[in-house]
């Protein structure tokens, strides 16, 4: 008679969606979305314990001082001119300088080398930019400044990608990207490069 | 027209309920794997600088932050106004990063793929930055970050 049925009754689930959206209210106030986002840089290696003073002979041609004082404020000095400058002049004139397109002789000077899927190439590969910074000066400015020079080198080769592969620098090929990096090198120095020539301060 | 003779219960039918918990399952699981819990409580108030040329911070195992501002509000009292570094949960001196990334370095599988992001307010004077640059450098941490955010 009462064994008719023998159901096996069901787990009672209306709770779990009540469980699940208190754990999905929980990451959401706990989630972080946003993904970290900065400049990437490299520094050099360690100087070796016996090495004393790396001198490193650099014709002044091939230098381009930025320099921060203490308020800031920027001083851009190569051969050609000096002075005072402004955030937005450091990327063209970094440009100007690392190209030398008409090959002067005041700006760096150019070799042939001889880079894969290039060919023979006139580069500036011993160019440096020296970075000079004062203790007191605000980090916004350093930044502002490395921030600059690394869309002056990115437009350089962008430009140099386009006219050689047709396409913008992210859309290559990793050799061609290696290729354009040798063409367009970072020399960027944050140390006080010994000169052998004559120089102001 | 007998076999449509059904009017006497217009009850509207209940919506069926039961995929609901696997909706919400489904966002659920969205929002554990995009979160990342934070693992330090800041000690130290920054604002990033902004810049344009900034690059995404892509493997999370291999980063490890360094804080460098002024202390919280609340922290004031003790610790003074002036510019602090922050390792983990704690305040540091400059020298101690050494063992901070090889402490860190430690957990890495993939060690020389290690980067240090540099999270340092505005106003930062770079005397400090140099420093901690300089450390990072004789502990053998040379793919650095300028923590910053995008601006146009």
């Amino acid at each position: 008679m009462a064994k008719k049925k023998k159901k096996m009754p069901s787990l009672n689930t209306t709770s779990t969606a009540d469980i699940s959206f208190m754990l999905l209210i929980f990451f959401l106030v706990t989630t972080s979305m946003d993904t970290d986002m900065g400049l990437a840089r490299r520094l050099p290696k360690p100087p070796e314990p016996d090495q004393e003073d790396a001198t490193m002979d650099i014709k002044s041609r091939n230098i381009l001082y930025v320099r921060l004082n203490h308020l800031g404020e920027l001083w851009i000095e190569d051969e050609m001119n000096r002075g005072f400058s402004d955030f937005k002049e450091l990327r063209n004139r970094v440009k100007e300088f690392v190209k030398n397109e008409q090959n002067l002789s005041k700006l760096p000077e150019k070799h042939v080398k001889n880079i894969d899927l290039l060919g023979q190439c006139f580069v500036t590969d011993k160019h440096v930019i020296s970075v000079q910074t004062d203790r007191a000066t605000p980090y916004d400015a350093y930044f502002q400044v490395q921030n600059e020079l690394v869309a002056a080198y990115n437009e350089l080769r962008n430009e140099l990608a386009k006219q050689k592969f047709g396409r913008e620098l992210q859309y290559l090929k990793k050799e061609e990207i290696d290729a354009i990096k040798k063409y367009y090198p970072q020399n960027i120095s944050e140390a006080e490069p010994k000169k052998y020539q004559q120089g102001g301060q | 027209m007998a076999g449509f003779k059904k009017k006497a219960s217009r009850e509207i039918p209940e919506m069926n309920t039961s995929s609901l918990p696997d909706l919400i399952f489904t966002i659920l699981f969205f929002f554990m794997m995009v979160t990342t819990m934070r693992e330090v409580t800041l000690k130290v108030k920054f604002t990033t600088p902004a810049g344009t040329e900034l690059e995404k911070l892509e493997k999370k195992s291999v980063v490890s932050f360094i804080y460098v501002g002024p202390p919280t509000d609340n922290l004031r009292a003790q610790m003074g106004s002036g510019t602090r570094i922050q390792l983990n949960d704690r305040f540091a001196e400059t020298r101690e990063i050494i063992d901070f990334v090889a402490a860190e370095r430690q957990g890495m599988t993939n060690q020389a793929e290690q980067v240090i992001s540099i999270k340092a307010d505005q106003g930062t004077q770079m005397g400090y930055i140099t420093d901690i640059k300089e450390v990072l450098r004789k502990s053998w941490a040379l793919r650095i970050n300028y923590s910053a955010t995008k601006r146009n």
